[in-house]
């Protein structure tokens, strides 16, 4: 990693009541790069992205972003800050067009509704729902909806993207599409990734570099290879015996 | 926005509507009673379209826009009373304390995450609070009313707002026109975009970057800003105020009741909903006094309003729009 990170989070905390979901978190995104937190359910994933983009405030800890501090702000202002989110469970403005979803996203940079118009459709062109786009969001499918969510979130031209469970309910052959889509985008245009998943197919293929959360702790965090090899990894997710034997 | 192709049809059938709302007082039929029901039905279009903004628009459920319409009409007609400040600038006070009024209320509730049904028992709350202020200010005339004086003229005195029913028809014709080019303005700006999507989503608004309290207030203080200058209409068009009737929860729900029929949200509806309960009032009235029946106008209101959203829940104009092949399923 370069001395001086895209995303840095430092030691970020955070309970609720009587549960410490992110525990002394910390890990960093380079420019460009392309990040994966995984871990089981309930590892603190998600609890992690929400106070990345400004949905928690964490206990402590720091969220530095290009070299801004962005502790505690609230979304809208993380996003101003070139953060940009999906959301797991998805959140279309059903009464919208497809093209008009995409387009409060493209409306953060400026107040020019004909550019807005312009972006939103070619996003939606590289996200291959170009043929969507006058269609009210409502009407659209699962796969459709986490890609509407993408573009969207992609509208804004942040310069880091967390992607919260985009793959999953997808199939093979689309998250194949996907993985390719998100590839091509970091590499045209410089995009940083942050994304949980729990379709190791898309982890494996896409991103450069995983941290492993378990019980709101960093246990792990390397390659996809030393991931994969990582005897407490193994634990978390096999159990005691397949990491080699117990004891 | 699909209308694109059918924009010469959409702008033609606007023309031609306008032009035939322009005409009507001339019509030999229409007397001071058919000018004073068209007028009752472009207040509750004007209105509808006011409270369309925060509601339909921004997605915030206000019941309380009577204290907007009641701030508009005492500020004028208290100040042209007491120091004869003409109309038109008294509109201008109104408007601006309901809009810092509006502005304070939602800016209050939103801070403190005051939303949904609460935020719409706020509103009333506030609303209610104000019609009891009232009934004890002295100054307007507290519960005996505020009467404006009423001098008979020659002419019409558009500058003062005094002469006849055809005078105030075209006031508000010209009101509501005007509404419904500043709906449609900001709905294809930014700000309508933003409130639209705060109305869908507000999570998903505010991860996009939306300052989500500042275009929620910015929804609440434009619209009741607009209700009080037809709230300062009304009160030259009655000449007469009282606290219980300006301010009362009636008026709130009667505002509302247009654009829901209509459909709420839409730019078309307040007009379209207001037009049709106001004819259903006036046939209904008609009937009722010939049947000698007791409550049929309420009656029907009532029946009226359960149809349509058990049977039409988007409003009238969207369904109108699709059986007259309009396309697009919203504005």
């Amino acid at each position: 990693m370069t001395a001086a990170p895209l995303l840095a989070v430092q030691a970020l905390a955070r309970r609720f009541r009587g549960l410490q979901a992110v525990d002394g978190v910390s890990f960093a995104v380079p420019k460009g790069g392309i990040v994966a937190l995984i871990g089981p359910n309930g590892a603190g994933k998600t609890t992690t992205f929400n106070l990345i983009a400004g949905a928690l405030v964490p206990d402590s800890g720091r969220v530095v972003i290009d070299g801004s501090d962005i502790t505690g702000c609230r979304p809208d202002q993380a996003c101003h800050a070139g953060i940009a989110r999906t959301f797991q469970l998805v959140k279309p403005f059903a009464a919208l067009t497809v093209i008009e979803n995409v387009m409060v996203g493209a409306l953060k940079n400026g107040t020019d509704m004909r550019e807005a118009r312009r972006a939103a459709a070619e996003l939606l062109e590289r996200l291959g729902l170009a043929g969507k786009a006058e269609t009210a969001a409502r009407h659209l499918t699962l796969p459709e909806r986490k890609r509407l969510e993408t573009a969207r979130a992609l509208a804004t031209r942040p310069k880091i993207l967390l992607l919260d469970e985009v793959m999953s309910g997808l199939r093979p052959a689309e998250v194949d599409a996907m993985v390719a889509t998100l590839a091509d985008l970091s590499r045209a245009t410089g995009l940083a990734i942050l994304l949980t998943e729990h379709v190791m197919r898309a982890v494996m293929a896409l991103s450069h570099h995983i941290v492993v959360l378990h019980h709101g702790r960093k246990i792990a965090e390397g390659t996809p290879e030393q991931v994969s090899r990582d005897p407490q990894v193994l634990e978390c997710y096999l159990g005691r015996a397949a990491a080699g034997g117990g004891g | 926005m699909t209308i694109g192709r059918r924009r010469p049809v959409v702008l033609l059938a606007s023309a031609l509507l306008v032009s035939a709302a322009a005409a009507l007082p001339l019509l030999p039929f229409v007397d001071n009673y058919v000018v004073s029901v068209l007028i009752v039905a472009l207040f509750a279009a004007y209105f509808g379209q006011a409270w369309n903004i925060v509601t339909g628009f921004a997605g915030q459920l206000s019941l309380g826009h009577a204290l907007y319409v009641g701030l508009g009409a005492y500020a004028a007609g208290a100040l042209f009373f007491h120091w004869g400040v003409p109309p038109w600038l008294g509109m201008l006070a109104g408007a601006a304390g309901a809009a810092l009024a509006g502005a304070v209320i939602a800016a209050l509730s939103f801070r403190f995450r005051v939303g949904g049904v609460y935020f719409a028992l706020l509103t009333i709350a506030f609303a209610e609070f104000t019609r009891i202020l009232f009934d004890h200010f002295s100054w307007v005339g507290a519960t005996s009313g505020l009467y404006l004086p009423v001098a008979n003229r020659a002419h019409d005195d558009l500058l003062r707002l005094r002469g006849s029913p055809a005078m105030f028809y075209y006031v508000l014709l010209a009101l509501t026109l005007g509404g419904l080019a500043l709906s449609r303005h900001l709905l294809s700006r930014r700000i309508g975009y933003y409130w639209q999507a705060i109305r869908e989503d507000e999570d998903a608004a505010q991860a996009l970057g939306i300052d989500v309290f500042r275009y929620k207030v910015a929804a609440m203080g434009l619209s009741a800003a607009m209700t009080a200058v037809g709230g300062a209409l009304l009160a030259f068009y009655d000449n007469v105020l009282f606290p219980d009737t300006t301010f009362a929860i009636g008026r709130s729900v009667e505002i509302i009741t247009a654009p829901i029929i209509g459909g709420l949200g839409t730019l078309a509806g307040p007009l379209i909903g207001a037009v049709a309960l106001t004819a259903l009032g006036e046939v209904t009235t008609r009937l009722g006094s010939g049947l000698a029946i007791d409550g049929l106008k309420q009656w029907l209101f009532g029946a009226a309003l359960l149809a349509v959203v058990a049977l039409q829940p988007a409003g009238l104009w969207p369904w109108l729009r699709s059986r007259l092949g309009l396309g697009g399923d919203r504005r």
